[in-house]
């Protein structure tokens, strides 16, 4: 018998790294947890998932699950994640990444992967700063905001991921927050079953360094931030630029189907040179 | 029936917060890491709606459906 007062997530989770390392109120426990629940509805196998994840707060969420993973260099995930994919298309692969690892470090391994259009599943906890090396400005920032390395406010204009990763050419891509958890855990599932490059972007509170730097102390007041600046889609599309300065637009921003890279190249294998090896699971899965 | 690990919550208060029955109150006392950890203290309110443990970051709370008499 199973205990009985765990979280329902508890048996998908490494307990005996637990308590996890992330400061309370931090949101990527919460886009673990709809991460899971993304699973359970598109009826997943955590077995044939395989994460892949590179250097950052966010980037330490596969080490707490019970699948294979791969802890990877900074700004990397992508790329090994795409070796996995092309070394065993039927497997899942996930990426966990954060803004600097997804957008700063690793942007051009993320607009090729989402170019290519390969079957990966990017999941980027985008908390608008560098938080595990203490608050710098990520390319995410908003204009204006404060951290370590902007003490007057930043005047740069920011990376909209959403819209970089569309004009790649990714084949679903969608934005939301923690604060939407039913939201974002039904845009995994979508992702998931997706075949084809699927990006989304999971809006995160950091109050230990964005809330700090920029008067939103508690996971709370940023919470309540993003709440209440965060417009749907179909809402958005129908108001002026203006009017959505410094807001969040979140919502499913594509979906659509187009030929995918892992697919096309062992169709070309098979074209020709005949048959494709069946040896890829042989070396730890018997016969 | 709402069960909450007190090992593994860190006193975030993000139940409480987005409880849309307000079931969670704040406890009184310290608990031994220094933080004031959230009590279901209204079960009765409560509409199993599940947010707290999906939106819960340290995977500390379950909601079990209660039995039949």
């Amino acid at each position: 018998m199973e205990e009985t007062n765990e979280s329902p997530f508890m048996k998908y989770l490494r307990k005996d790294r637990l308590p996890n390392i992330f400061c309370a109120g931090c949101g990527n426990g919460t886009v673990l947890n709809t991460f899971f629940k993304g699973m359970e509805m598109a009826e997943m196998d955590l077995n044939n998932i395989n994460m892949a994840s590179g250097i950052g707060c966010s980037s330490r969420i596969p080490g707490y699950v019970k699948c294979d993973s791969l802890h990877t260099t900074h700004g990397r995930p992508i790329s090994f994640a795409t070796g996995l994919k092309l070394g065993n298309p039927n497997m899942d692969v996930v990426v966990f990444t954060g803004d600097g690892d997804a957008a700063a470090i690793g942007g051009n391994h993320l607009i090729h992967a989402a170019r290519r259009n390969i079957d990966l599943t990017v999941i980027c906890i985008n908390n608008n700063i560098y938080g595990m090396t203490g608050g710098q400005i990520s390319p995410t920032s908003p204009q204006g905001s404060y951290g370590s390395t902007a003490p007057y406010g930043t005047f740069e204009k920011p990376f909209d991921l959403v819209e970089l990763v569309s004009g790649a050419g990714a084949t679903y891509v969608a934005r939301w927050t923690t604060v939407h958890p039913l939201q974002l855990a039904n845009a995994i599932k979508k992702a998931l079953k997706h075949k084809g490059f699927s990006f989304i972007e999971a809006v995160s509170q950091c109050h230990t360094y964005y809330g700090r730097k920029n008067k939103m102390k508690s996971p709370l007041d940023m919470l309540k931030w993003m709440e209440d600046n965060s417009i749907n889609k179909r809402k958005a599309d129908k108001m002026d630029p203006e009017e959505l300065a410094g807001k969040l637009i979140v919502g499913e921003f594509v979906n659509k189907n187009q030929a995918e890279y892992s697919q096309e190249l062992y169709n070309l294998i098979e074209e020709k040179s005949g048959n494709r090896s069946k040896s890829i699971k042989s070396a730890y899965m018997g016969d | 029936m709402i069960k909450l690990d007190p090992n593994l919550c860190k006193g975030c208060n993000i139940c409480m917060e987005f409880c849309p029955k307000q079931v969670y109150e704040q406890s009184k006392t310290l608990d031994r890491k220094g933080v004031h950890i959230p009590i279901p203290k209204n079960q009765d309110k409560c509409s199993k709606c599940d947010l707290c443990a999906l939106m819960c970051p340290d995977q500390a709370i379950k909601v079990e459906e209660d039995d039949e008499q």
